[in-house]
């Protein structure tokens, strides 16, 4: 009877109305709900479980609640393989290609799914089972659903066999090529270069066919999805027909009429250049790449410059040299912010690949005068993207012109007035100091960082302080007391909790460099000295120092000094400090001998937990269970 | 994919810093002005109509020529002179054209439409504010608008001059012309656009040729729009012309119309913002409707399929059109779509939302859907009542509850035994409901335990199933009131007990609290 319920339910798409009334007659028929037999049925151990799960599966499926839908969707494996390869070929899949009709978010996790089927509809042999439903979602406008679609065609595409592939594979994937509606062109694209290694030449032939009538296809979707496939389609031709057929196809979409089309070529034109030998690339590519580079349409000129470094790869030395450098300042004083920052964020990467022979020179003479310019440009994000990667440069030009020539850049950008310039800086303090050491870097650049860490900006302080045991590690105990102690305790009581937090783990840290007795002398008495501030807020960042630092600490210096204070602030008349007590006790515990934690803590973790504050009882409490004092 | 990723490592700090540079450069805006070679100094020519009518011709083209240099308005101290020589032509050129007969030769087709295609075709310069909200956001002006304006201005009367021959001028407003033109859509400038949808509708008129190409691309700017680039300035522009072209639509309608009414119009009702382009879609869906009854069912399903699911804002605009729909359906349409459509009514109307809830029990204050309800009572009140049963007695509202109590009360008078029939059954069919729920749980948590013990054999499934625990969770929630007490941040703890210490009177706690909300827990 299930069985025809199912027959009935996927040869007809019924509403869910009608599927209830049918239920209905169904279960009036049986005379007993359907749930309970179903249930009684799972309760007997040898009950026949591969029955259930289409049913349940196809019940929820058609749930009213999308969320049952999916989640019954997102099991479909587990039915499967309760289904057995048989049905899950002859039921469940005709069952899920009539299904597309549904929720875009069930129809991704179907797509998604359907990439692993293989074994549970018997394995390679019949995986081409699989194409039907993966075709319809393949048409769906939706363009996630779609995506998934084609990546797991193209998954299952490799677990074809050639002949299959031929049968089965290209046959679909030539309809969707020359489907109605945009959907099913644009899905196809990526699926030409998944079979064409494995095919005939007269399929071959078919298929580059194909791609050149996409390539040139009315509707712009389409041309897009095929220029961001030409890189990747070009890579399984054979060389003689990346030059016949692949340039021309490139060429033309790079004069496409609409710029997110050129644009796609220029990514395209990184695939195709390394596929080329050198002394093709200057006829084949490298007109349309300086067509590219000075397009009219920023969006263009933005990609060249967020393609650079990989063009420069692709290219070689030599056209770098020739065409690529005077390219490169173009883009680093382009008219359009975008096209500039996107040109800055390379600037590091471009200097690094240069020919070495003569890099020195082509950096000093000509992409330096442009980095000088970029460092005071009207838009920040320009100058941000330089400042991320402008450090960088300092291993490349070496310790005298870092000096003479970068330092200046670097300290104008410390002072820049954007925060975010000025973070990307000190985020990467670690290459220069590499090359000039800490020594010099200090010199030139502490008087900015001390003032950085009193930055209006909170995230500006916390990356600062992110790399205070940096710094002190390289600087050494005595200038660091001497220079950056004061900061660092004051950190401690700023008025943003997440600067006492990251203050309170860069103590920890300190104090695993520099080690315990440096803590008990500089570090430990001021921050118990907080325990008595008038302020909670400070009392309660002890509490959180002392969590931190017992362990590095010690034993000694946390029953001696710490444990304490702890236990006195346990009468503080703030519950909040109270209840931090009773944490702190549980995070120290361990650090402490039994002694101390039988005569000092457990008394103090039984007063508070009978404190009148709900919250401090149950700090307390769980402190007590878990250093099993009770 | 814009300047801004390297930066948005650094979360939060973005935008706020970008509002503040965007509010002071807002008026500026970039221009089309590109590096060409610096602008020649322009000399202004003798006024038009000075000229003998013998030289009138020829002092024309040269000013429309003279009309092609373009300026710098970044720089607003810079070729002053020129600019406000140009400016003064425009103004002439604009003119001329719209009160003199029998100055369009032929002759002059080429130079006009050269001079508006090197004035208003650009690439448009990326928004200053990447993540430039419309809804938000002042929109970034365009600088050269002293000039960009008359040239539009130009065009339009260029159009509208009783002399004006599509025939002739089709040479030139071509597709390539009308593609460009759609790009421009894309402004963010309001006057562009507003210019722009005027000159398009001109066009649309006039060139027949043209029609089912302009229809085309504006396809395929909202395809790219829903399903690619999410960001489109026009929108609303585009779909008011369409909403004048289809209401000129003949019948029966043809495939390629239905085909964009269900494959765009609908699923441009998934944007994101969609409240700046609604009202203009919302007439454009009920244009079709007019037009072609048939295709309500689909279109009410398509709007059911799309149905906002977090975003009440949302919700209210799909129920809006939703009732302008529902005032132009014909009875028989009404019948087709009544059940799932009235399932999606009920649950709006049991939405926490009052605003959503609201808008849903104004249904019931228009005459014509209270008549279809009416019609098919036996078929709405059982849909409804659950809802509107539960609600009147649980919505948090006073106001939705009193309409709610309206609502029962008219649907009440409309069949009475049934109405009766349910209050009765209301508790067994809630009873019925619980129970179904709890042995789908069962159903699969025996589900669960055949996938734990086939794990070994199959590793692909990672997923739980969050529902189902979600349900169990709910009653477990009351136990676990202790448990969520230990997830107190530090902080949020620390405000609260501002009320428990009198002593702490510390304006610290309100400044750490609200500025370190970012980063506690």
């Amino acid at each position: 009877i299930v069985l025809n319920l199912i027959n009935y339910k996927y040869s007809s798409r019924v509403g869910t109305s009608r599927r209830h009334a049918f239920l209905y007659i169904y279960m009036e028929q049986i005379g007993s709900n359907f749930h309970l037999t179903l249930v009684s049925k799972m309760a007997g151990a040898d009950g026949d479980d591969s029955l259930y799960p289409i049913a349940v599966l196809i019940d929820e499926l058609r749930n009213e609640d999308v969320q049952l839908r999916l989640n019954s969707i997102k099991k479909l494996s587990t039915i499967a393989l309760a289904l057995g390869v048989e049905r899950t070929r002859t039921e469940l899949l005709p069952f899920l290609t009539d299904t597309i009709y549904d929720e875009d978010e069930v129809l991704l996790a179907l797509a998604e799914q359907l990439g692993n089927f293989t074994m549970l509809v018997g394995g390679p042999e019949y995986v081409h089972c699989l194409l039907p439903p993966l075709e319809s979602l393949a048409t769906v406008e939706e363009t996630v659903v779609r995506d998934k679609a084609v990546e797991s065609l193209r998954k299952i595409s490799q677990e074809h066999s050639p002949v299959d592939l031929e049968v089965h594979f290209e046959p679909l994937v030539k309809r969707l090529a020359s489907g109605d509606w945009f959907t099913s062109r644009t899905s196809a694209c990526g699926l030409f270069s998944v079979c064409y290694p494995r095919v005939s030449s007269t399929v071959k032939a078919e298929i580059r066919q194909h791609f050149r009538t996409l390539c040139s296809d009315d509707t712009p979707m389409v041309r897009r999805a095929a220029a961001s496939k030409l890189g990747e389609f070009a890579k399984v031709l054979e060389l003689d027909y990346v030059k016949s057929d692949i340039i021309s196809l490139f060429t033309a979409l790079a004069s496409d009429e609409q710029d997110s089309v050129r644009l796609l070529a220029v990514e395209a034109c990184v695939s195709i250049a390394t596929l080329l030998p050198q002394e093709d690339l200057e006829t084949l590519v490298m007109p349309t790449l300086r067509q590219a580079a000075e397009d009219k349409s920023w969006r263009v000129r933005y990609m060249v410059a967020d393609k650079f470094s990989e063009l420069q790869k692709a290219v070689g030395p030599e056209i770098t040299k020739n065409d690529l450098v005077p390219a490169f300042q173009n883009l680093l004083k382009d008219c359009e912010a975008e096209v500039r920052a996107a040109a800055a964020n390379k600037v590091k990467e471009f200097c690094e690949n240069l020919p070495e022979d003569n890099r020195e020179q082509i950096i000093m003479t000509h992409i330096l005068p442009c980095v000088k310019e970029l460092v005071s440009d009207t838009n920040q994000h320009v100058k941000s993207a330089l400042a991320s990667v402008i450090m960088g440069l300092s291993t490349i030009l070496g310790k005298d012109n870092t000096i003479e020539h970068l330092l200046p850049l670097f300290l104008a950008q410390l002072k820049d007035e954007c925060p975010e310039v000025r973070l990307n800086i000190i985020s990467n303090l670690d290459c220069v100091n590499e090359v000039i050491g800490i020594r010099q870097l200090s010199q030139s650049l502490l008087p900015a960082i001390v003032e950085l860490a009193e930055d209006a900006k909170w995230r500006v302080r916390l990356a600062i302080i992110e790399y205070m045991p940096l710094l002190a590690g390289q600087l050494g105990v005595e200038f660091f007391d001497e220079k950056l102690n004061t900061l660092c305790m004051a950190w401690l009581i700023d008025h943003v909790y997440a600067i006492r937090e990251a203050a309170t783990c860069n103590l920890m840290k300190l104090v695993e460099k520099f080690g315990a007795e440096w803590a008990q002398n500089t570090i430990v008495p001021k921050v118990l000295g907080m325990a008595n501030d008038p302020n909670y807020l400070h009392r309660m960042t002890t509490l959180f120092c002392i969590n931190a630092l017992s362990e590095a600490c010690g034993q000694d210096i946390t029953t001696k000094q710490m444990l304490p204070v702890v236990l006195k602030m346990s009468n503080d008349q703030v519950a909040n400090v109270r209840f931090n007590v009773a944490k702190s006790l549980q995070k120290i515990g361990p650090v402490l001998d039994s002694n101390a934690l039988q005569t000092e803590v457990k008394p103090v973790l039984e007063k508070l937990a009978t404190d009148t504050d709900m919250d401090v009882k149950y700090f307390a409490q769980e402190a007590i269970s878990v250093l099993a004092l009770a | 994919m814009s300047a801004i990723s390297a930066s948005e490592k650094v979360d939060g700090f973005t935008r706020k810093s970008m509002r503040k540079a965007q509010k002071q450069r807002k008026s500026q805006g970039s221009s089309q002005y590109r590096t060409q070679s610096a602008p020649v100094e322009l000399s202004p020519l003798p006024q038009l109509k000075d000229a003998p009518s013998t030289e009138q011709q020829e002092l024309f083209t040269k000013k429309l020529q003279q009309c092609c240099m373009l300026f710098d308005f970044l720089d607003s101290v810079m070729d002053l002179k020129s600019k406000e020589i140009k400016r003064a032509t425009l103004n002439e050129l604009v003119d001329y054209v719209s009160t003199n007969r029998g100055v369009l030769v032929e002759s002059t087709y080429p130079e006009i439409t050269n001079m508006i295609c090197t004035n208003i075709f650009r690439t448009l310069p990326p928004s200053d504010n990447p993540d430039f909200d419309p809804e938000e956001d002042e929109p970034t002006l365009e600088a050269s608008w002293p000039h960009v304006q008359l040239v539009y201005e130009f065009l339009l009367r260029f159009l509208e001059n009783p002399d004006f021959q599509p025939s002739i001028a089709k040479r030139h407003i071509d597709q390539k012309f009308v593609l460009q033109l759609l790009e421009l859509f894309d402004s963010e400038d309001p006057r562009e656009r507003d210019f722009l949808k005027t000159i398009l509708h001109r066009i649309y008129g006039k060139f027949l040729g043209l029609r089912a190409f302009i229809r085309k691309q504006i396809n395929n700017i909202f395809l790219r729009f829903i399903y690619e680039t999410e960001h489109f300035n026009g929108v609303a522009e585009l779909l008011e012309i369409l909403g004048s072209i289809i209401n000129g639509f003949a019948l029966p309608l043809k495939a390629e119309h239905k085909q964009f009414l269900m494959k765009v119009l609908i699923p441009l009702h998934t944007a994101k913002g969609l409240a700046l382009f609604h009202a203009q879609l919302a007439y454009c869906v009920v244009q079709f409707l007019e037009k072609d009854p048939t295709l309500t069912e689909p279109v009410i399903r398509g709007l059911l399929k799309f149905w906002p699911k977090t975003c009440s804002q949302k919700e209210v605009m799909f129920l809006g059109e939703i009732e302008e729909i529902l005032d132009v359906i014909e009875p028989t349409q009404f019948k087709k779509i009544q059940e799932p459509l009235f399932k999606q009514i009920s649950k709006c109307v049991a939405n926490p939302h009052f605003q959503v809830a609201e808008r849903a029990l104004y249904f019931w204050n228009n005459e014509y859907i209270l008549s279809l309800i009416e019609e098919n009572i036996d078929k709405v009140l059982p849909i409804m009542f659950g809802s509107l049963y539960r609600i009147s007695k649980e919505h948090w509202n006073p106001t939705i509850v009193a309409l709610v109590y309206n609502v029962l009360k008219t649907l009440m008078e409309m069949n009475c035994t049934l109405f009766d029939e349910l209050t009765s059954s209301y508790k067994a069919d809630r009873q019925q409901e619980k129970k179904k729920e709890q042995e789908r749980d069962e159903l699969w948590k025996k589900l669960d335990e055949l996938r734990l013990s086939n794990t070994n054999l199959f590793q692909n499934n990672s997923r739980g199933l969050p529902c189902v625990q979600n349900n169990n969770n709910n009653n477990n929630n009351n136990n676990n009131s202790n448990n969520d007490n230990q997830d107190k941040s530090a902080e949020a703890a620390a405000v609260a007990t501002d009320n428990k210490d009198p002593e702490v009177k510390d304006p610290d706690v309100s400044v750490a609290a609200s500025e370190s909300t970012p980063c506690a827990k």
